[in-house]
Protein backbone atom coordinates (compact mmCIF):
# COMPACT_ATOMS: atom_id res chain seq x y z
CA UNK A 1 0.00 0.00 0.00
CA UNK A 2 1.57 3.25 -1.04
CA UNK A 3 1.95 6.34 1.36
CA UNK A 4 -0.45 9.21 0.90
CA UNK A 5 2.01 11.91 0.92
CA UNK A 6 5.70 11.83 0.11
CA UNK A 7 8.02 15.33 -0.27
CA UNK A 8 11.62 14.83 -0.96
CA UNK A 9 14.16 17.74 0.38
CA UNK A 10 15.59 18.90 -2.93
CA UNK A 11 18.60 20.74 -3.74
CA UNK A 12 20.71 22.37 -6.27
CA UNK A 13 24.48 22.45 -7.44
CA UNK A 14 26.45 25.36 -8.37
CA UNK A 15 24.96 25.99 -11.19
CA UNK A 16 21.24 26.23 -9.90
CA UNK A 17 20.01 22.96 -11.79
CA UNK A 18 18.24 20.25 -8.84
CA UNK A 19 21.40 17.89 -7.86
CA UNK A 20 21.42 14.19 -9.98
CA UNK A 21 20.67 12.83 -5.82
CA UNK A 22 17.14 14.97 -5.74
CA UNK A 23 16.19 13.69 -9.06
CA UNK A 24 16.72 10.42 -7.87
CA UNK A 25 15.31 10.90 -4.57
CA UNK A 26 12.11 12.30 -6.57
CA UNK A 27 12.08 9.06 -9.13
CA UNK A 28 11.80 6.95 -5.60
CA UNK A 29 9.29 8.87 -4.61
CA UNK A 30 7.14 8.01 -6.99
CA UNK A 31 7.01 4.72 -6.08
CA UNK A 32 6.47 4.85 -2.08
CA UNK A 33 3.67 7.87 -2.00
CA UNK A 34 -0.06 8.75 -3.73
CA UNK A 35 1.51 12.35 -4.01
CA UNK A 36 5.20 13.20 -4.66
CA UNK A 37 6.18 17.16 -3.69
CA UNK A 38 9.11 18.95 -2.90
CA UNK A 39 10.55 20.99 -0.21
CA UNK A 40 12.97 23.47 -1.17
CA UNK A 41 15.95 26.02 0.53
CA UNK A 42 15.40 28.27 -1.66
CA UNK A 43 13.41 30.26 -4.43
CA UNK A 44 10.83 27.26 -5.46
CA UNK A 45 10.42 28.88 -8.96
CA UNK A 46 14.14 27.89 -9.63
CA UNK A 47 12.73 24.32 -9.85
CA UNK A 48 9.29 24.20 -10.64
CA UNK A 49 9.80 22.50 -13.71
CA UNK A 50 12.68 20.13 -13.46
CA UNK A 51 11.30 18.38 -9.76
CA UNK A 52 7.77 18.60 -11.79
CA UNK A 53 9.68 16.64 -14.60
CA UNK A 54 10.73 14.03 -12.14
CA UNK A 55 7.63 13.75 -10.62
CA UNK A 56 6.88 16.48 -7.82
CA UNK A 57 3.33 18.16 -8.04
CA UNK A 58 4.21 20.73 -5.45
CA UNK A 59 6.96 22.81 -4.45
CA UNK A 60 7.33 24.03 -0.65
CA UNK A 61 9.99 26.70 -0.68
CA UNK A 62 11.63 28.97 2.13
CA UNK A 63 12.90 31.41 -0.34
CA UNK A 64 16.43 31.85 -0.57
CA UNK A 65 18.05 31.51 2.46
CA UNK A 66 20.42 34.59 2.72
CA UNK A 67 23.78 35.08 5.27
CA UNK A 68 22.72 32.33 7.69
CA UNK A 69 23.96 28.41 7.42
CA UNK A 70 21.07 27.05 6.51
CA UNK A 71 20.37 23.79 8.60
CA UNK A 72 18.82 25.50 11.72
CA UNK A 73 16.65 27.68 9.95
CA UNK A 74 15.57 25.30 6.77
CA UNK A 75 15.11 22.14 10.24
CA UNK A 76 12.82 24.51 11.85
CA UNK A 77 10.72 25.31 9.06
CA UNK A 78 10.96 21.71 7.50
CA UNK A 79 9.58 20.95 10.92
CA UNK A 80 7.10 23.25 10.90
CA UNK A 81 5.62 22.59 7.14
CA UNK A 82 5.64 18.66 7.06
CA UNK A 83 2.58 18.30 9.34
CA UNK A 84 0.56 15.48 7.30
CA UNK A 85 3.56 14.11 5.22
CA UNK A 86 4.60 10.37 5.53
CA UNK A 87 7.72 10.40 4.67
CA UNK A 88 10.91 13.00 4.01
CA UNK A 89 13.25 12.05 1.14
CA UNK A 90 16.52 13.70 1.81
CA UNK A 91 19.97 13.19 -0.04
CA UNK A 92 22.82 12.59 2.58
CA UNK A 93 24.56 15.57 1.69
CA UNK A 94 26.05 17.92 4.42
CA UNK A 95 23.12 20.24 4.34
CA UNK A 96 20.21 18.02 3.77
CA UNK A 97 22.22 16.01 7.06
CA UNK A 98 22.03 19.19 9.12
CA UNK A 99 18.68 20.34 8.41
CA UNK A 100 16.95 16.84 8.83
CA UNK A 101 19.15 16.75 12.42
CA UNK A 102 16.82 19.78 13.24
CA UNK A 103 13.89 18.70 12.08
CA UNK A 104 14.05 15.25 13.90
CA UNK A 105 14.63 17.55 16.81
CA UNK A 106 11.89 19.47 16.51
CA UNK A 107 9.48 17.17 15.21
CA UNK A 108 10.59 13.91 17.95
CA UNK A 109 11.09 12.05 15.57
CA UNK A 110 13.98 9.66 14.09
CA UNK A 111 16.19 10.56 11.20
CA UNK A 112 17.45 6.99 9.26
CA UNK A 113 20.92 7.80 8.10
CA UNK A 114 22.98 5.81 5.27
CA UNK A 115 19.92 4.31 3.38
CA UNK A 116 20.42 2.46 0.22
CA UNK A 117 17.25 1.35 0.04
CA UNK A 118 13.61 2.54 1.06
CA UNK A 119 10.31 -0.45 1.04
CA UNK A 120 7.37 -0.59 1.90
CA UNK A 121 6.23 -3.47 3.45
CA UNK A 122 2.46 -3.19 4.29
CA UNK A 123 1.76 0.02 6.12
CA UNK A 124 5.26 -0.11 7.40
CA UNK A 125 8.09 1.58 5.65
CA UNK A 126 11.62 -0.24 5.92
CA UNK A 127 14.86 1.30 5.32
CA UNK A 128 18.14 -0.85 4.38
CA UNK A 129 21.31 0.67 5.84
CA UNK A 130 25.22 -1.18 4.71
CA UNK A 131 27.34 -1.12 7.82
CA UNK A 132 30.81 -3.17 8.15
CA UNK A 133 31.86 -1.93 5.14
CA UNK A 134 28.44 -2.89 3.45
CA UNK A 135 29.36 -6.51 4.36
CA UNK A 136 26.19 -6.68 5.91
CA UNK A 137 22.82 -5.05 5.46
CA UNK A 138 20.62 -3.57 8.21
CA UNK A 139 16.68 -3.36 7.99
CA UNK A 140 14.94 -1.34 9.97
CA UNK A 141 11.28 -0.05 10.02
CA UNK A 142 10.34 3.20 11.58
CA UNK A 143 7.96 2.39 14.18
CA UNK A 144 6.99 6.03 15.06
CA UNK A 145 4.40 7.20 12.40
CA UNK A 146 4.98 10.32 10.09
CA UNK A 147 7.08 12.39 9.05
CA UNK A 148 9.31 9.67 8.29
CA UNK A 149 13.04 11.52 8.34
CA UNK A 150 15.23 9.23 5.55
CA UNK A 151 18.52 10.25 4.61
CA UNK A 152 19.74 8.12 1.39
CA UNK A 153 22.92 7.46 -0.19
CA UNK A 154 23.49 8.96 -3.75
CA UNK A 155 22.81 6.41 -6.49
CA UNK A 156 21.01 4.21 -4.55
CA UNK A 157 18.15 4.42 -7.41
CA UNK A 158 18.38 5.64 -10.92
CA UNK A 159 16.54 9.00 -11.88
CA UNK A 160 14.00 8.80 -14.90
CA UNK A 161 11.71 11.74 -15.45
CA UNK A 162 7.60 11.24 -14.82
CA UNK A 163 6.65 13.45 -17.56
CA UNK A 164 4.91 15.79 -15.43
CA UNK A 165 4.61 19.32 -15.99
CA UNK A 166 6.24 22.48 -14.03
CA UNK A 167 5.23 22.05 -9.97
CA UNK A 168 2.77 24.46 -8.36
CA UNK A 169 4.98 26.56 -5.85
CA UNK A 170 3.94 27.64 -2.06
CA UNK A 171 6.28 29.62 0.05
CA UNK A 172 6.71 28.24 3.97
CA UNK A 173 7.61 29.76 7.01
CA UNK A 174 11.18 30.15 8.69
CA UNK A 175 10.37 30.66 12.20
CA UNK A 176 13.12 33.82 13.21
CA UNK A 177 14.11 32.47 16.41
CA UNK A 178 16.58 29.63 15.49
CA UNK A 179 19.51 30.23 16.46
CA UNK A 180 21.93 30.38 13.26
CA UNK A 181 25.02 30.92 12.43
CA UNK A 182 25.90 33.59 9.60
CA UNK A 183 27.78 32.94 6.49
CA UNK A 184 30.60 35.04 5.79
CA UNK A 185 31.45 34.43 2.22
CA UNK A 186 31.34 31.52 0.05
CA UNK A 187 34.05 29.35 -1.70
CA UNK A 188 33.66 27.39 -4.68
CA UNK A 189 36.09 24.90 -5.94
CA UNK A 190 36.93 25.19 -9.66
CA UNK A 191 35.94 21.53 -10.97
CA UNK A 192 37.18 21.04 -15.15
CA UNK A 193 37.39 17.59 -16.89
CA UNK A 194 35.00 14.53 -16.45
CA UNK A 195 32.88 14.93 -13.03
CA UNK A 196 33.46 11.90 -10.47
CA UNK A 197 29.57 11.28 -9.99
CA UNK A 198 28.91 10.94 -13.87
CA UNK A 199 32.01 9.33 -15.49
CA UNK A 200 31.83 5.91 -16.69
CA UNK A 201 35.56 5.32 -15.92
CA UNK A 202 37.19 6.69 -12.70
CA UNK A 203 41.20 5.90 -11.77
CA UNK A 204 41.46 6.86 -7.74
CA UNK A 205 44.60 6.63 -5.78
CA UNK A 206 45.74 6.23 -2.17
CA UNK A 207 48.51 6.61 0.01
CA UNK A 208 50.37 3.88 -1.41
CA UNK A 209 51.63 6.19 -4.24
CA UNK A 210 53.90 7.40 -1.55
CA UNK A 211 53.68 11.09 -2.31
CA UNK A 212 51.70 14.25 -3.99
CA UNK A 213 53.99 14.45 -6.79
CA UNK A 214 53.03 10.79 -8.13
CA UNK A 215 48.82 11.63 -8.08
CA UNK A 216 49.59 13.95 -10.53
CA UNK A 217 52.45 12.29 -12.43
CA UNK A 218 50.26 8.72 -12.54
CA UNK A 219 46.50 9.47 -11.39
CA UNK A 220 45.92 12.05 -13.76
CA UNK A 221 47.87 11.41 -16.55
CA UNK A 222 46.36 7.87 -16.75
CA UNK A 223 42.74 9.84 -16.09
CA UNK A 224 43.53 12.32 -18.73
CA UNK A 225 44.46 9.44 -21.10
CA UNK A 226 41.22 6.97 -20.59
CA UNK A 227 38.74 10.27 -19.98
CA UNK A 228 38.43 9.29 -16.20
CA UNK A 229 37.66 11.12 -13.67
CA UNK A 230 40.03 11.35 -11.43
CA UNK A 231 39.79 10.32 -7.09
CA UNK A 232 41.42 9.65 -4.26
CA UNK A 233 40.98 8.23 -0.51
CA UNK A 234 40.03 10.11 2.25
CA UNK A 235 43.61 9.48 4.03
CA UNK A 236 44.94 11.46 0.87
CA UNK A 237 42.73 13.98 1.19
CA UNK A 238 43.28 14.75 4.85
CA UNK A 239 47.07 14.82 3.75
CA UNK A 240 46.59 17.65 1.76
CA UNK A 241 47.99 15.53 -0.86
CA UNK A 242 44.13 16.90 -3.29
CA UNK A 243 41.17 18.59 -3.06
CA UNK A 244 38.36 17.41 -0.87
CA UNK A 245 36.13 17.23 -4.05
CA UNK A 246 38.01 14.22 -5.62
CA UNK A 247 37.60 11.75 -2.06
CA UNK A 248 35.29 8.93 -3.02
CA UNK A 249 34.13 6.86 -0.07
CA UNK A 250 32.07 6.80 2.93
CA UNK A 251 32.18 11.38 3.67
CA UNK A 252 33.18 11.99 0.40
CA UNK A 253 31.07 10.70 -3.14
CA UNK A 254 30.00 7.30 -4.26
CA UNK A 255 30.79 6.46 -7.70
CA UNK A 256 29.39 3.57 -10.01
CA UNK A 257 31.36 3.49 -13.01
CA UNK A 258 31.39 0.72 -15.59
CA UNK A 259 35.72 1.03 -14.61
CA UNK A 260 36.99 1.67 -11.59
CA UNK A 261 40.98 1.87 -11.13
CA UNK A 262 42.12 1.74 -7.71
CA UNK A 263 45.65 2.36 -7.43
CA UNK A 264 48.08 2.28 -4.06
CA UNK A 265 44.49 2.07 -2.26
CA UNK A 266 44.00 -0.28 0.53
CA UNK A 267 40.67 -0.86 0.55
CA UNK A 268 39.45 0.62 4.04
CA UNK A 269 36.28 0.34 4.60
CA UNK A 270 35.49 4.22 4.40
CA UNK A 271 36.93 3.86 0.89
CA UNK A 272 35.25 0.53 0.32
CA UNK A 273 31.62 1.83 0.91
CA UNK A 274 31.87 4.70 -1.93
CA UNK A 275 33.06 2.46 -5.00
CA UNK A 276 32.20 -1.26 -4.77
CA UNK A 277 29.17 -1.05 -6.52
CA UNK A 278 31.73 -0.23 -9.74
CA UNK A 279 30.55 -2.31 -12.63
CA UNK A 280 34.47 -3.51 -12.83
CA UNK A 281 37.20 -2.82 -10.33
CA UNK A 282 40.88 -3.49 -11.13
CA UNK A 283 43.06 -2.56 -8.02
CA UNK A 284 46.68 -2.35 -7.88
CA UNK A 285 48.39 -2.88 -4.51
CA UNK A 286 51.54 -4.34 -3.12
CA UNK A 287 49.72 -6.48 0.20
CA UNK A 288 48.28 -9.08 -0.94
CA UNK A 289 46.38 -9.19 1.63
CA UNK A 290 44.85 -5.81 0.73
CA UNK A 291 41.14 -5.86 1.64
CA UNK A 292 40.77 -4.19 -1.97
CA UNK A 293 41.25 -7.38 -3.97
CA UNK A 294 38.38 -8.73 -2.47
CA UNK A 295 36.12 -6.65 -4.80
CA UNK A 296 38.63 -6.28 -7.65
CA UNK A 297 37.68 -8.31 -10.87
CA UNK A 298 41.10 -8.02 -12.27
CA UNK A 299 44.12 -7.16 -8.64
CA UNK A 300 47.26 -6.76 -9.60
CA UNK A 301 49.56 -7.20 -6.64
CA UNK A 302 52.73 -5.00 -7.44
CA UNK A 303 54.52 -1.98 -6.93
CA UNK A 304 51.87 0.90 -8.48
CA UNK A 305 55.67 2.76 -9.08
CA UNK A 306 56.63 0.38 -11.82
CA UNK A 307 52.72 -0.59 -13.11
CA UNK A 308 51.15 2.49 -13.50
CA UNK A 309 54.04 3.86 -16.03
CA UNK A 310 54.52 0.63 -17.87
CA UNK A 311 50.27 0.84 -17.83
CA UNK A 312 50.65 4.89 -19.04
CA UNK A 313 53.49 4.00 -22.00
CA UNK A 314 51.78 1.17 -23.26
CA UNK A 315 48.71 3.37 -23.70
CA UNK A 316 50.45 6.05 -24.96
CA UNK A 317 52.41 3.70 -27.71
CA UNK A 318 48.42 2.53 -28.52
CA UNK A 319 47.95 6.31 -29.33
CA UNK B 1 41.13 34.80 28.47
CA UNK B 2 39.81 31.18 29.09
CA UNK B 3 37.88 28.82 26.98
CA UNK B 4 36.45 25.96 28.37
CA UNK B 5 35.48 23.29 25.86
CA UNK B 6 33.46 20.26 26.21
CA UNK B 7 34.05 17.19 23.52
CA UNK B 8 31.78 14.42 23.08
CA UNK B 9 33.73 11.29 22.27
CA UNK B 10 32.57 7.59 20.95
CA UNK B 11 33.97 4.90 22.48
CA UNK B 12 33.63 1.97 20.23
CA UNK B 13 34.84 -1.63 19.43
CA UNK B 14 38.17 -1.55 17.69
CA UNK B 15 37.29 -0.95 13.87
CA UNK B 16 39.86 -3.53 12.78
CA UNK B 17 38.76 -6.06 14.59
CA UNK B 18 35.55 -8.22 12.81
CA UNK B 19 32.17 -6.39 13.88
CA UNK B 20 29.83 -8.63 15.23
CA UNK B 21 26.34 -8.04 16.55
CA UNK B 22 24.49 -9.08 19.35
CA UNK B 23 21.09 -10.71 19.31
CA UNK B 24 19.13 -7.67 18.97
CA UNK B 25 21.16 -6.62 16.08
CA UNK B 26 22.99 -3.54 17.76
CA UNK B 27 26.77 -4.24 17.58
CA UNK B 28 28.23 -5.93 20.25
CA UNK B 29 29.62 -3.31 22.58
CA UNK B 30 30.19 -5.78 25.80
CA UNK B 31 33.61 -5.73 24.46
CA UNK B 32 36.93 -3.69 25.23
CA UNK B 33 36.56 -0.33 23.50
CA UNK B 34 38.40 1.79 22.18
CA UNK B 35 38.47 6.27 21.36
CA UNK B 36 36.79 6.57 18.17
CA UNK B 37 39.68 7.70 15.77
CA UNK B 38 37.11 10.39 14.79
CA UNK B 39 36.44 11.78 17.86
CA UNK B 40 40.72 12.23 18.54
CA UNK B 41 40.20 15.15 16.29
CA UNK B 42 37.57 17.17 18.37
CA UNK B 43 39.70 16.31 21.60
CA UNK B 44 43.40 17.85 20.10
CA UNK B 45 41.38 20.72 18.07
CA UNK B 46 39.78 21.35 21.96
CA UNK B 47 43.26 21.17 23.67
CA UNK B 48 44.75 23.55 20.61
CA UNK B 49 41.92 26.20 21.42
CA UNK B 50 42.06 26.12 25.26
CA UNK B 51 45.91 26.44 25.13
CA UNK B 52 45.90 29.29 22.58
CA UNK B 53 42.87 31.08 24.84
CA UNK B 54 46.10 30.62 27.80
CA UNK B 55 43.46 28.84 29.81
CA UNK B 56 40.70 26.94 30.71
CA UNK B 57 40.03 23.41 30.34
CA UNK B 58 38.83 19.84 28.22
CA UNK B 59 36.07 18.12 29.37
CA UNK B 60 34.84 15.18 27.72
CA UNK B 61 31.21 13.98 27.70
CA UNK B 62 30.79 10.45 26.51
CA UNK B 63 27.52 7.62 26.80
CA UNK B 64 28.76 3.67 26.66
CA UNK B 65 27.61 0.54 28.45
CA UNK B 66 29.11 -1.12 31.52
CA UNK B 67 30.61 2.38 32.55
CA UNK B 68 33.31 1.94 29.87
CA UNK B 69 36.05 4.27 30.40
CA UNK B 70 39.05 3.18 28.12
CA UNK B 71 38.60 5.40 25.34
CA UNK B 72 38.02 8.45 27.79
CA UNK B 73 41.28 7.70 29.35
CA UNK B 74 42.73 7.85 26.02
CA UNK B 75 41.58 11.58 25.49
CA UNK B 76 42.29 12.42 28.98
CA UNK B 77 45.99 11.02 28.68
CA UNK B 78 45.56 13.16 25.42
CA UNK B 79 45.45 16.28 28.16
CA UNK B 80 41.87 16.58 28.69
CA UNK B 81 40.52 17.88 32.44
CA UNK B 82 37.87 15.65 33.27
CA UNK B 83 35.18 13.31 31.89
CA UNK B 84 31.09 12.53 32.50
CA UNK B 85 30.27 9.40 30.98
CA UNK B 86 26.44 8.08 31.09
CA UNK B 87 25.80 4.63 31.19
CA UNK B 88 22.59 2.81 31.70
CA UNK B 89 20.99 -0.36 30.73
CA UNK B 90 17.99 1.59 29.17
CA UNK B 91 19.77 3.63 26.47
CA UNK B 92 20.58 0.07 24.76
CA UNK B 93 19.00 0.66 21.43
CA UNK B 94 19.45 4.53 21.51
CA UNK B 95 19.57 6.10 17.98
CA UNK B 96 21.30 9.17 17.19
CA UNK B 97 17.75 11.42 18.84
CA UNK B 98 17.69 9.63 21.81
CA UNK B 99 22.09 9.90 22.12
CA UNK B 100 21.70 14.01 21.68
CA UNK B 101 19.13 13.51 23.85
CA UNK B 102 21.47 12.20 26.54
CA UNK B 103 24.19 13.68 25.57
CA UNK B 104 22.90 17.47 26.07
CA UNK B 105 21.65 16.42 29.21
CA UNK B 106 24.86 15.51 30.49
CA UNK B 107 26.29 18.73 28.83
CA UNK B 108 24.17 20.27 31.20
CA UNK B 109 26.82 18.76 34.38
CA UNK B 110 29.85 19.61 32.44
CA UNK B 111 29.79 22.85 33.88
CA UNK B 112 30.39 26.60 31.96
CA UNK B 113 31.42 25.97 28.91
CA UNK B 114 31.96 28.07 25.67
CA UNK B 115 31.89 25.60 23.06
CA UNK B 116 31.05 21.90 22.69
CA UNK B 117 33.00 19.96 19.73
CA UNK B 118 32.55 16.61 18.07
CA UNK B 119 33.28 14.63 15.41
CA UNK B 120 31.15 14.50 12.20
CA UNK B 121 30.52 11.38 12.09
CA UNK B 122 31.00 7.91 14.40
CA UNK B 123 33.00 5.43 12.59
CA UNK B 124 30.76 2.85 13.42
CA UNK B 125 27.00 4.18 13.50
CA UNK B 126 27.97 7.31 10.83
CA UNK B 127 24.69 8.88 10.78
CA UNK B 128 26.16 11.98 10.82
CA UNK B 129 23.12 14.05 12.53
CA UNK B 130 24.01 13.41 15.96
CA UNK B 131 26.26 17.36 16.57
CA UNK B 132 23.53 19.17 14.66
CA UNK B 133 20.18 17.31 17.36
CA UNK B 134 23.18 18.29 20.09
CA UNK B 135 22.70 22.29 19.14
CA UNK B 136 19.36 21.76 18.71
CA UNK B 137 18.75 19.81 21.73
CA UNK B 138 20.57 22.58 23.55
CA UNK B 139 19.23 25.81 21.59
CA UNK B 140 23.05 26.35 20.53
CA UNK B 141 24.10 27.64 16.82
CA UNK B 142 25.63 24.94 15.53
CA UNK B 143 28.43 25.12 12.60
CA UNK B 144 28.92 21.34 10.86
CA UNK B 145 31.93 19.96 9.13
CA UNK B 146 34.18 22.33 10.21
CA UNK B 147 37.81 22.16 8.18
CA UNK B 148 38.96 24.92 10.23
CA UNK B 149 38.40 26.44 13.79
CA UNK B 150 39.19 29.58 15.60
CA UNK B 151 37.90 31.29 18.89
CA UNK B 152 37.91 35.12 19.24
CA UNK B 153 35.91 37.58 21.20
CA UNK B 154 33.22 35.66 21.72
CA UNK B 155 32.50 34.12 18.31
CA UNK B 156 33.65 30.59 17.01
CA UNK B 157 34.99 30.99 13.13
CA UNK B 158 34.82 28.27 10.88
CA UNK B 159 35.72 26.74 7.42
CA UNK B 160 32.85 24.83 6.91
CA UNK B 161 33.16 22.09 4.33
CA UNK B 162 30.40 22.08 1.89
CA UNK B 163 29.37 20.01 -1.78
CA UNK B 164 30.98 22.50 -3.82
CA UNK B 165 34.19 24.28 -1.72
CA UNK B 166 33.93 25.67 1.70
CA UNK B 167 32.08 28.57 3.46
CA UNK B 168 33.22 30.89 5.72
CA UNK B 169 31.16 30.78 8.63
CA UNK B 170 30.69 32.67 12.41
CA UNK B 171 29.01 31.91 15.38
CA UNK B 172 28.27 33.69 19.00
CA UNK B 173 29.33 31.01 22.11
CA UNK B 174 28.12 28.62 23.16
CA UNK B 175 27.60 26.17 20.17
CA UNK B 176 27.99 23.72 18.52
CA UNK B 177 31.02 22.91 16.25
CA UNK B 178 31.15 19.24 14.59
CA UNK B 179 34.87 18.71 13.17
CA UNK B 180 36.00 16.84 10.17
CA UNK B 181 38.53 14.22 10.03
CA UNK B 182 42.26 14.93 9.58
CA UNK B 183 41.37 18.99 10.14
CA UNK B 184 44.00 18.69 12.86
CA UNK B 185 46.84 15.51 13.81
CA UNK B 186 45.73 14.28 17.49
CA UNK B 187 48.55 13.52 19.24
CA UNK B 188 50.17 10.55 21.01
CA UNK B 189 49.32 10.74 24.34
CA UNK B 190 52.70 10.77 26.78
CA UNK B 191 53.73 8.30 29.01
CA UNK B 192 53.30 10.96 31.59
CA UNK B 193 49.92 11.77 30.48
CA UNK B 194 48.87 8.58 30.72
CA UNK B 195 49.76 7.83 34.51
CA UNK B 196 47.97 11.76 34.99
CA UNK B 197 45.05 10.29 32.67
CA UNK B 198 44.67 7.70 35.90
CA UNK B 199 43.70 9.62 38.32
CA UNK B 200 41.49 12.15 36.16
CA UNK B 201 37.94 12.46 37.60
CA UNK B 202 35.33 11.01 35.65
CA UNK B 203 31.64 11.42 36.99
CA UNK B 204 29.40 8.11 36.03
CA UNK B 205 25.92 8.95 35.81
CA UNK B 206 22.75 7.01 35.17
CA UNK B 207 19.70 8.37 33.29
CA UNK B 208 18.25 8.62 36.79
CA UNK B 209 20.90 11.89 37.79
CA UNK B 210 20.15 13.33 34.12
CA UNK B 211 16.59 13.59 34.71
CA UNK B 212 15.79 10.91 31.53
CA UNK B 213 12.78 8.60 31.44
CA UNK B 214 14.12 5.09 30.38
CA UNK B 215 11.28 5.29 27.75
CA UNK B 216 12.26 7.70 26.17
CA UNK B 217 15.57 6.84 24.87
CA UNK B 218 17.35 3.08 23.51
CA UNK B 219 14.65 0.73 21.90
CA UNK B 220 11.50 2.17 23.87
CA UNK B 221 11.96 5.65 22.72
CA UNK B 222 13.98 5.01 19.33
CA UNK B 223 10.94 5.03 16.90
CA UNK B 224 12.70 2.65 14.68
CA UNK B 225 13.08 -1.04 15.03
CA UNK B 226 15.42 -3.61 13.34
CA UNK B 227 14.07 -6.37 11.59
CA UNK B 228 16.86 -8.10 9.99
CA UNK B 229 20.01 -8.16 9.15
CA UNK B 230 21.58 -9.55 5.75
CA UNK B 231 24.57 -10.63 3.89
CA UNK B 232 25.03 -8.15 1.35
CA UNK B 233 25.56 -9.99 -2.03
CA UNK B 234 29.05 -10.45 -2.41
CA UNK B 235 31.07 -10.13 -5.47
CA UNK B 236 32.37 -12.86 -7.55
CA UNK B 237 36.20 -13.16 -6.95
CA UNK B 238 37.85 -11.71 -9.37
CA UNK B 239 41.49 -12.68 -11.29
CA UNK B 240 44.36 -11.68 -8.72
CA UNK B 241 48.17 -11.72 -10.15
CA UNK B 242 51.75 -10.94 -8.98
CA UNK B 243 53.18 -8.55 -11.12
CA UNK B 244 56.29 -10.37 -12.88
CA UNK B 245 56.75 -6.90 -14.79
CA UNK B 246 54.06 -7.39 -17.45
CA UNK B 247 51.35 -6.93 -14.77
CA UNK B 248 50.43 -3.92 -16.88
CA UNK B 249 49.46 -5.82 -19.72
CA UNK B 250 46.94 -7.54 -17.96
CA UNK B 251 45.17 -4.01 -17.19
CA UNK B 252 45.56 -3.57 -21.01
CA UNK B 253 44.07 -6.75 -21.72
CA UNK B 254 40.98 -5.98 -19.29
CA UNK B 255 40.47 -2.22 -20.71
CA UNK B 256 40.54 -3.77 -24.12
CA UNK B 257 38.04 -6.64 -23.18
CA UNK B 258 35.43 -3.72 -21.72
CA UNK B 259 35.80 -1.33 -24.71
CA UNK B 260 37.17 1.13 -23.17
CA UNK B 261 40.27 1.50 -25.01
Amino acid sequence: MALSKVWVFAETDENGSLTTLSKELLTKARDLGDTVEAFYAGDGNDIAESAGAFGATAVHATGPIEGQLLGAPVGAALAAAAEGVDLVLGGTSYDARDAFAVASVKLDKPVISNTTAIDLDGDAVVTTVPVFGGEKLVKTKFTAGGPMLCLVRPKSYEASESGGGAASVSSVDVPGDAPSATVLATHVEEREGPQLDSAPIVVSGGRGLGDPAKFEEYIEALGKKLGAATGATRAIVDAGWVPYNKQVGQTGKVVKPDVYIAAGISGATQHLVGMKGSKNIIAINKDPEAPIFSVADLGIVGDVHKVLPALIEALNAKG
Amino acid sequence: MALNVVVCVKQIPDPADPGALDADFTLKRDVKLILDESDSYGVEMALQLVDTAGGGEVTLVSMAPNGEVSGLRTALAMGAAKGVLVSDDALAGSGARETAKTLAAAIGKAGEYDLVISGVESSDGYTGVLPQMLAAQLGHPMVSFAKSVEVADGKVKVSRQTETGSQDVEAPTPCVVSVTAGVVEPRYPSFKGIMAAKSKPVDTLALGDLGIDGGNVGWAGAGQEITAVEDAPARQAGEIVEDDGEGFQKIVAKLEELKVI
